[in-house]
């Protein structure tokens, strides 16, 4: 099955759970990474931040993909407590506010490229900075181009790899200037995780 | 209060604490003040509710001045700002300069009436060329 089918029928408390779990599964790898180029706590923010999202689960799964994606949005806000909170929050939260409640490929490809936008804003970055917005923008780009779930995740990974050798220009990261560089970028890495785990879920649940 | 507010956010209760003492000692009573550090579980980190909540405690009509530390204070600041929303959100600013300096500074000017817009750029002579 594709992605293009299974857009309109989103099993969400399926995909809170398996977010939270590989969230939660990664946190140490995450933090490790943080510690590497950042002050550490990357993998316990994001743990916390999803695993109050999956306690909401039976209150998120009644509400329209929207008013969804809006109210995990501000879960991830007020709950993860590092600069990640705002930037999955606000990427979280576009989404809400750009999708149609039945969404398909297409409408899909756009508010997720308009989310990256707003968490491109949000942490005054661009691509290329070693941040997160280096996987998502080639996620948005694989997405668009049509490619299947494995394809996208794959494409996701990649992305990741690549902050390896980027210097930190933005965030805490970039204290250590020409230090940061030979780490991938903790947000590149969750952001990787969390893309895999949705286009997985996604395609299987199908 | 007529005077602009200052909101110190620190990752540290600790140092956010301690730089609000150094400001009252300063400044006494004449600017609302209001401070906040660590994450929702009391660790080190920031949080944007108690973040809205202090801004609310030093909420003034003439404006409130943020005064962070670290990248996250600042994003999660920024992010408050935009769930308080306006009117109120076009009169709060997140300064660019030291902690302790800035507050102590931004305290000082606002105490003596300035507007926020000078609060704010009094702030913003400390920080780094």
């Amino acid at each position: 099955m594709s992605l293009d089918t299974t857009m309109h029928r989103i099993d969400l408390p399926a995909l809170i759970a398996a977010v939270a779990d590989t969230v939660s599964a990664h946190a140490d790898e995450l933090t490790a990474l943080d510690q590497a180029i950042g002050d550490g706590d990357h993998g316990l923010n994001m743990k916390r931040g999803f695993e109050a999202v999956r306690a909401e689960t039976a209150t998120l799964a009644e509400k329209p993909l929207p008013d969804a994606l809006k109210a995990i949005g501000t879960k991830l806000v007020m709950t993860v407590g590092g600069a990640s909170g705002p930037l999955f929050g606000t990427l979280f939260l576009a989404l809400g506010k750009e999708l149609p409640a039945e969404p398909g490929r297409a409408e899909l490809a756009a508010a997720f490229g308009k989310a990256v936008d707003a968490v491109a804003a949000r942490g005054k970055s661009q691509a290329g900075q070693k941040t997160m917005l280096d996987v998502l923008y080639p996620v948005q780009a694989a997405l668009a181009a049509g490619k299947t779930g494995a394809e996208i995740a794959d494409a996701g990974d990649a992305a990741a790899e690549t902050t390896k050798p980027m210097k930190a220009i933005r965030g805490r990261a970039s204290f250590l200037g020409d230090r940061s560089i030979g780490h991938v970028d903790p947000g590149a890495r969750s952001s990787a995780l969390i893309v895999r785990i949705v286009t997985e879920t996604l395609e299987r649940d199908a | 209060m007529k005077n602009v507010g200052i909101v110190i956010v620190s990752h540290s209760a600790k140092v956010a604490e301690g730089t609000a003492d150094m400001v009252r000692q300063m400044v006494g009573d004449e600017v609302p003040l209001a401070w906040c550090g660590g994450n929702p579980e009391g660790g080190l980190g920031t949080s944007v509710e108690a973040i809205m909540q202090a801004i609310d405690s030093a909420w003034s009509e003439a404006g409130v001045a943020i005064l962070v530390d670290l990248g996250g204070a600042e994003t999660n600041s920024e992010m408050a700002i935009e769930m308080i929303g306006e009117p109120r959100a076009g009169r709060i600013v997140v300064c660019n300069a030291p902690i302790v300096e800035g507050a102590v500074m931004a305290a000082t000017e606002a105490s003596g009436g300035a507007s926020l817009k000078e609060v704010v750029a009094t702030a913003h002579e400390l920080a780094p060329a």
